[in-house]
């Protein structure tokens, strides 16, 4: 390939460039009788006034990033508790940014101006406790009130839901999202990953569910070998495998027996409530609809690997971990409409994305967030379906519309 | 007494040293340090080209790439393009290469066995078989590292902190199999090499320091290689049992991380572990790990600041006891990693404290830095300019620390490129300018040569410069709530095309930074290895330093350092410009004049 011809081609003759610089240096140099660790005071000079100039640069360069960057096109805080976290990043920022200027015009300038001079001396000065104390106080103080700040807005943020919030399920997997809504009782089915099957794939605890993975387990179905199939299949001497895929069998049998077991103690324990609280769930898979001034609290389900559902415009994160529940709740406070009005871009839509490495497509897992207005909801919910398929909404619609105004009117109030 | 010494003497002069025990097998303390400097050098080349590969996946997606084709092959770059796995393995990479083995292995490596015997005055290390065999350990991690980069799933995939249920299943991610192996395999070599490394770090400075080198009269990279010694023996097991842990899932059928487990269609058995647990012991070396590659840079700015300042460093006590202060809260603040990642809340506030509380000891640090440049006689060798820029990057990187530190604020940037660009400036430049700064300051001590000042001019130049210029816009692109390690950004057309457009324009910048950055260093390779061989003869004591290394009677000491007896420490190494005194330095040596307080 010539590219490639070139590239080497340009790497060699810069090498030689510099090593005739070099080279012509070292003559000049020779002549002049001067020695490589005495370093001429123009040399000084010139790193003394390059330290000033490399400072102008870089606080050019920052000026001109927050103007053409600094609206990071995430918008205004879109939940209530992300306006806090932007009045905290606000003072954080004045904080940080001071202290940042400040700092490195000392050290820039003191490396300007203390340069070596003809005659001059350096100051002997070793130590000077009652100076050292006061840069020790001053920044524990500011940071006491960094802390306190701080801890005040994580306690709000992080602090159990109460019994207004609604429950939503988010339930993560290489590499999408699905959405699970509580249904009219405000409460979530029951789950147990044991119960995962290709009709039942979040693993939802039913009456049916469980008597499906029970047989699979047992019997067994076409592709997927039961307890039973195996046996029979260990068993029949007519079958002839190597040493190694009978012990993969053997495995795979003793994984089943166990699984089975623990389904049928599941199977025991099991009452009907169970069912009630599955049933009106609602599971959505292409996007998350939230209703405007809703109280949410997402609790988060992984299937697989470590995700991060991250919703920037909301200032909400949280890890799904597989095995264990994590919790995170916040209450939209603008509608997408409003969300493009205020970014003026018609195409804007909240997001949800993946926020921790979890293979190769880490970079594709997202799922579209809308928020909506009680009519516009209302209107969404009707077309939806529960988990045992009846309608989503069978209460008096008006009544509903009236309750779902008064929580988006608080928004308002606010 | 002193015939014993001289005995001694003849016998090093007399013993002919092969090939083999002077240059691969050696136990002299400087030559390991060399060892360990051009390993990590050319490792450092090797981190730097990965990242030049990612960058161009991120500046151009999916345009097609002669340099990603030529060096990734049609395997991993086919029709030049990048594949989207081996984003991750380049990532992985990058991170695992630059963290350990070019600023552990490099930096405490290197300059931890080149100075500490020469400064506090001994022969060598206290023992300079272990030495010898911590430097072959580290080798071997490094090939071992290396060679994973060409088994056929390709290397680990799963970031450089390898979280499982990730790094613990191959059908999760290609790089989980193999590669992941060799890299639990190189990192446990790498473990063992810094563990008795440090050991031995420990016991020389404890032992070994000549007649009248208190521990107050330390120069404080000693103090530094010490903290960052023990600081090191005390966290990289932890490390160890984390990676053995995770050996024994992905090979043996435990469940310490994994549990409930739908991968590929299959259900695994494995219930009850917790892959937060992981995360807690990966953490708590991972912090700490932090001040072992910066403890050692900001130990040689120190020493470099005030000897070409002319002056002592200001608060010798507080720097040390600044050192002492960091060395400890960094074991107390590792989960201010895992704010997001499902633990208590409440456990997470009690880390936002302890965090914060580092920046006390880093700002006493800083001003002192300050205070020492104030009304100094300032001399800008490459060294001192690369000491400079180390106080710059690590205001600028330190100052991001407080808003990742705390918890409410962390919530939005979690993961995001904001993280990347802070512990980028924090810890990777200010940690690479402090590696920087002590290669020229002791390049004329470790080969008896002087480098070219000129090019190091420039290559400090364009190197402070795309290193801001990489990592400035980088914070832009975080606060954007961009993710890192997303191998396009191409999921931004969906929801908010405009902010996609600004990210883009944002890593263009960032990518064109970063190749001239790569070539910037350029000037250091050539100036490095020309200057081994062609460079002027260095004289006794270049920097006119007061410190004991450059008492030896030879540029290039030889085994043992000192012929004839070792020298006598009669004051602290920072009396720089004393008044009184005529010239404007006083080694370590000399004694106190009667009636001179010593500082």
């Amino acid at each position: 390939m010539d590219s490639k011809l070139i590239i080497i081609l340009v790497i060699i003759l810069g090498v030689l460039a510099i090593a005739q610089l070099i080279r012509v240096n070292e003559l000049t140099r020779k002549r002049n009788k001067l020695k490589e660790e005495d370093i001429p005071k123009v040399e000084n000079k010139f790193n003394a006034n390059m330290m000033l100039v490399f400072m102008v640069a870089l606080y050019a360069g920052f000026v001109y990033l927050i103007v053409k960057f600094g609206d990071v096109h995430l918008g205004p805080a879109a939940s209530a508790h992300g306006q806090e976290i932007d009045w905290l990043y606000n003072v954080n920022w004045f904080i940080v940014i001071s202290v940042f200027l400040l700092t490195n015009t000392l050290l820039f300038v003191f490396a300007w101006k203390y340069s070596r001079k003809e005659g001059v001396k350096a100051y002997y000065y070793a130590h000077n406790n009652k100076l050292e104390m006061v840069w020790t106080v001053i920044p524990a103080a500011v940071l006491s009130i960094i802390i306190i700040l701080g801890l005040r807005t994580w306690n709000e943020t992080t602090s159990k839901a109460g019994a207004e919030f609604e429950d939503i399920e988010i339930f993560a997997y290489q590499f999408a999202w699905t959405a699970r809504y509580s249904g009219m009782n405000n409460e979530l089915g029951k789950f147990d990953y044991k119960l995962t099957t290709a009709e039942n794939p979040y693993g939802i605890m039913t009456k049916d569910n469980i008597e499906r993975s029970l047989s699979l387990m047992k019997v067994g179905a076409p592709g997927q070998e039961g307890v039973k199939m195996l046996e029979e299949k260990l068993n029949d001497r007519s079958i002839i495998m190597s040493a190694q895929d009978r012990s993969d069998l053997e495995d795979q049998l003793g994984r089943k027996e166990r699984m089975s077991r623990m389904l049928e103690a599941m199977s025991i324990t099991y009452n009907d409530s169970l069912d009630e609280l599955a049933n009106d769930d609602v599971i959505l898979e292409d996007s998350l609809v939230l209703l405007k001034g809703q109280k949410y609290n997402f609790s988060f389900r992984s299937k697989d690997v470590i995700h991060s559902a991250y919703f920037p415009h909301f200032r909400a994160q949280m890890n799904t971990v597989p095995g264990m529940t994590t919790y995170f709740k916040f209450q939209p406070i603008y509608s997408s409409d409003e969300m493009k009005e205020k970014l003026d871009d018609p195409e804007f839509e909240y997001a949800l994305l993946c926020n921790k490495i979890c293979g190769g497509s880490h970079y594709k897992m997202k799922m579209s967030v809308k928020v909506l207005e009680p009519e516009e909801y209302l209107a969404w919910q009707k077309t939806k379906s529960t988990y045992d398929g009846t309608p989503w909404v069978e209460d008096d619609e008006a009544e509903m519309l009236e309750y779902y105004q008064s929580i988006s009117n608080r928004v308002v109030e606010n | 007494m002193a015939a014993a010494a001289q005995e001694a003497i003849h016998e090093h002069d007399h013993h002919e040293e092969s090939f083999v025990s002077k240059y691969i097998f050696s136990y002299d303390h400087k030559m390991i340090g060399k060892q360990f400097l051009l390993t990590a050098i050319f490792m450092g080349v090797v981190g730097m080209m990965l990242s030049i590969f990612f960058r161009i996946q991120l500046a151009w997606p999916g345009e097609s790439s002669d340099l990603l084709n030529m060096f990734l092959g049609e395997r991993w770059a086919p029709d030049g393009i990048l594949n989207q796995d081996m984003y991750l393995g380049l990532v992985t990479i990058h991170g695992t290469i630059m963290v350990f083995f070019v600023l552990t292995g490099g930096l405490s490596g290197t300059f931890s066995n080149v100075l500490i015997p020469l400064q506090i005055g001994a022969r060598d290390m206290a023992s300079g078989f272990i030495n010898m065999m911590s430097y072959w350990l580290f080798n071997v991690s490094s090939i071992i590292m290396l060679i994973s980069l060409f088994v056929e799933s390709g290397p680990a995939m799963s970031g450089w902190t390898v979280y499982p249920p990730l790094s613990a299943l191959p059908q999760a991610v290609s790089g989980s199999g193999l590669g992941m192996t060799l890299w639990l395999l190189s990192l446990t070599i790498f473990i063992a090499s810094s563990l008795i490394g440090s050991l031995n770090y420990i016991s020389t400075v404890i032992n070994l320091r000549t007649k009248g080198m208190k521990m107050t009269r330390l120069p404080l990279t000693i103090w530094a290689f010490l903290i960052t010694a023990i600081v090191g023996v005390l966290s990289f097991p932890v490390l160890l049992s984390a990676a053995l842990l995770l050996f024994m899932d992905r090979t043996m059928g435990t469940s310490f991380y994994l549990s409930e487990i739908i991968i590929g269609g299959e259900m695994l058995d494995n219930v009850g572990g917790s892959p937060i647990l992981y995360q807690h012991l990966f953490w708590f070396l991972g912090h700490p790990e932090v001040y072992i590659v910066l403890l050692p840079a900001l130990g040689i700015s120190s020493e470099i600041i005030s000897t070409n300042s002319r002056k002592p460093i200001f608060g010798y006590r507080a720097m040390i006891g600044s050192i002492l202060a960091i060395g400890f809260l960094s074991f107390i603040v590792w989960a201010h990693h895992m704010f997001v990642s499902g633990m208590d809340p409440f456990l997470g506030s009690v880390f936002v404290f302890t965090t914060l509380l580092i920046a006390i000891p880093s700002a006493v640090k800083v001003f002192n830095y300050l205070t020492t440049l104030w009304r100094g006689s300032i001399i800008f060798t490459p060294a001192m300019l690369f000491a400079v820029g180390l106080v710059s990057t690590f205001i600028s990187g330190g100052v991001t620390g407080i808003i990742l530190a705390d918890s409410a604020l962390d919530i939005q940037v979690h993961d995001t490129y904001f993280v990347v660009a802070h512990f980028h400036v924090v810890m990777g430049l200010s940690a690479i300018f402090g590696m920087f700064a002590g290669v020229y300051h002791w390049f004329p001590k470790m080969y008896g040569r002087m480098m070219n000042n000129r090019l190091g001019y420039a290559h400090f130049w364009t190197t402070i410069v795309s290193g801001y210029g990489v990592f400035l816009p980088m914070h832009f692109v975080g606060l954007g709530g961009t993710p890192r390690r997303y191998y396009d950004n191409s999921v931004f057309d969906t929801f908010n095309p405009t902010a996609g457009e600004m990210v883009l324009d944002l890593n263009i910048i960032i990518t064109v930074f970063a190749i001239i950055g790569a070539f910037g260093q350029l000037f250091f390779f050539f100036n490095f290895f020309y200057s081994i061989f062609r460079g002027p003869k260095a004289p006794l004591n270049p920097w006119k330093s007061n410190t004991l290394e450059w008492t030896t009677p030879t540029a290039m000491p030889g085994h043992g350092n000192w012929p004839g007896e070792l020298p006598v420490v009669e004051r602290w190494p920072y009396d720089y410009s004393k008044p009184g005194a005529e010239d404007d330095f006083i080694p370590q040596t000399v004694p106190l004049k009667p009636g001179e307080e010593e500082h």
